[in-house]
């Protein structure tokens, strides 16, 4: 059998990863990898600790134990064990740089190590302008573009030129999301599956290496189901992004995804393709909530696998 | 209030209430700036900054020891410097002390109960003035009364309309940097990250935004404009005193709320309409009982409009 892609061109580690609330354990020693250029999804019943693995990913939690490395190119494996034993949250060479993401507050996971993620609720800026919101993503580019906001108020050239390279991204982005003729709308007067793609367009205006999408499909309708389809392959097909998400919806996961995770009680219980995913006893037994062995038997009987 | 003439036997009623307007609306600028302050802090992380006021009050202290460090210790004759100097160096200072206080003073409490940071400013609020008691005395502090001359626009006689130089410079200085400050907040970039924090921090720190830092600024922003306030308060009356800090700090905290509490025009507004409230009922009233009316008017309207007069009503999650 071949290696998989993502053993050998990691984008995402997450490396033992335990998550305690209290006498809780919500993750325990959770250990995967996802794959530059991949969509790789995670699923797993209600409370199995998707989410939380989310939040540990960007800096909203700090994980109890446990490493998460992100790769920037393929900086050579001897930078691990250096960076770990160290106090700093990133070290590069020539061929890239390692992020330990638990090292890293919320606004630096995204500002430093490129990482962006939408809500199972959707969480725009309501209040302000849907190009606003694509534009509030650049925010980082244009605070420097803008001498951190002295040529902003005098009204520079080096930054009106750089705010309406912003904006141009911004209506490409619009474009691709069919929302051009909305631009100037509050971002919260818009349908629910516009607001879901808007996100994602936001998540991307940052330029992100990652893209972290927490169950995307939810509350969609088939034909708005598809257009996320189409923008999720869309963005796997520029290569510039990989997608890790959380989806409940299985047409969705088997339809888009390379590769896939199953949690269940804070722990794997399978992972690789689609396919091999699909067909795994213990996913079944999980989903379907059977207690043994035998019962799996019976239960993959019943639905002929 | 200048120029405040005796009414006649029906003569010069016009020219009278256009004077009040114009005695308003100075008296409205200064809370207008203040108010802001309040509403920005406010917006961005729900807390009443009760220090806010006797920072205004601090800002006319520095103002007036700067005022009296460059006319006297430097020499510098010219009014039209020396009042730039002051206000560049009131609107810094202020702007530093309250970025120490938000660092100090609230951020280690932002993880706290809601309550815990209110009681703290309220602390700050009686250090600044205990501080500014003890350095400064407890006396009314003078200053020599500048730009006192009067431009006349209508009437003759007693029922003269006058506007002095003071009014124009306060209302004046005020328009330009209210022009300043919003197209800062609606245009740039800075502004933007504010508006995002003020709507969902946690979201933006996940688009790179450093929200400790954008808090930060937007209590410097406060600050400087609130130190404007206080120079112009000085330039205005001439005198300030340990405990001028409370009276309009609490004004323009009205203001603030009048307008609609996180909404900048509404804080303009309210400012405006409290200073024409207050100015137009001492004018034809009673001017015991001015603060009575002004807060009265505030109660009325939120009884009616709970939200302010420009706020925002909350947005329903669907």
């Amino acid at each position: 059998m071949q290696v998989p892609l993502w053993e050998h061109d990691t984008i995402l580690s997450v490396e033992r990863l335990t998550m305690r609330f209290g006498g809780l354990i919500a993750i325990n020693e959770l250990s995967f990898k996802a794959a530059r250029g991949h969509i790789t999804a995670v699923i797993g019943p209600n409370g199995a600790g998707k989410t939380t693995v989310f939040n540990c990913i960007t800096g909203f939690y700090k994980p109890t134990e446990g490493r998460l490395v992100l790769y920037h190119g393929k900086p050579g494996s001897d930078l691990l064990t250096p960076l770990t034993d160290g106090a700093t949250p990133d070290i590069s060479d020539q061929q890239g740089r390692v992020f330990l993401l638990e090292r890293l507050p919320d606004y630096l996971v995204a500002q430093k190590a490129r990482v962006a993620r939408t809500f199972q609720n959707i969480r725009l800026f309501s209040g302000m302008t849907v190009l606003e919101n694509l534009l509030v993503a650049q925010h980082n580019h244009l605070m420097r573009a803008s001498g951190w906001t002295l040529k902003g108020i005098l009204g520079l050239k080096s930054y009106r030129q750089a705010e309406a390279a912003a904006i141009a991204k911004a209506r490409q982005w619009l474009e691709r999301i069919h929302l051009t003729a909305r631009a100037d709308d509050a971002a919260g007067a818009l349908p629910y599956g516009d607001q879901r793609r808007l996100e994602i367009a936001r998540a991307m205006c940052s330029d992100p290496q990652l893209l972290c999408l927490d169950e995307p499909a939810a509350g969609l309708n088939p034909k708005e189901s598809g257009e996320l389809n189409a923008l999720l392959r869309g963005i796997r097909a520029e290569g510039l992004t990989s997608i890790l998400l959380i989806e409940h919806d299985m047409s969705v996961v088997m339809e888009i995804s390379d590769h896939v995770v199953v949690l269940d009680y804070g722990t794997k219980i399978s992972d690789g393709t689609p396919d091999f995913v699909r067909n795994d006893p213990k996913v079944i037994a999980a989903y379907l909530g059977a207690e043994d062995e035998g019962e799996v038997k019976a239960i993959e009987a019943e639905v002929g696998v | 209030m200048a120029g405040q003439p005796s009414l006649g036997q029906g003569q010069g009623i016009v020219e009278y209430f256009a004077q009040q307007l114009i005695n308003g609306v100075t008296l409205g600028s200064i809370y207008g700036l203040i108010a802001i302050g309040y509403t920005m802090v406010f917006g961005i992380i729900g807390m009443v900054n009760f220090a806010h006021g006797d920072l205004f009050m601090v800002s006319s202290f520095i103002a007036l020891l700067v005022f009296l460090f460059v006319t006297t210790i430097v020499g510098i004759t010219s009014l039209f410097i020396t009042l730039t100097i002051v206000l560049l160096a009131s609107m810094f200072l202020t702007s530093l002390i309250n970025w120490v206080i938000e660092k100090s003073a609230y951020r280690p409490l932002r993880g706290s109960f809601r309550l815990a940071p209110l009681i703290s400013a309220i602390g700050m609020s009686i250090l600044l003035m205990n501080f500014i008691q003890v350095a400064q005395g407890a006396r009314n502090k003078p200053l020599a009364p500048m730009l006192t001359d009067v431009i006349k626009i209508a009437g003759e006689g007693n029922f003269v309309v006058a506007i002095s130089y003071k009014q124009i410079v306060i209302v004046a200085v005020t328009a330009l940097l209210l022009a300043v400050f919003w197209y800062l907040v609606q245009r740039t970039p800075l502004g933007r990250a504010q508006r995002a924090c003020e709507q969902d921090s946690r979201m933006a720190a996940l688009l790179g935004i450093n929200v400790d830092r954008t808090i930060s600024i937007t209590f410097v922003m406060g600050a400087a404009l609130a130190a404007v306030a206080g120079t112009m308060y000085l330039v205005y009356y001439g005198v300030v005193n340990f405990a001028d800090g409370f009276v309009p700090g609490v004004k323009a905290f009205t203001a603030a709320v009048l307008g609609g509490i996180g909404s900048l025009p509404g804080a303009v507004v309210g400012g405006l309409l409290i200073g024409l409230i207050e100015t137009f009922w001492s004018a034809y009233f009673s001017i015991e009982y001015k603060d009575v009316a002004a807060f009265s008017i505030l109660a009325v309207v939120l009884i009616f409009m709970p939200q302010g007069l420009l706020g925002k009503p909350e947005v329903e999650k669907v």
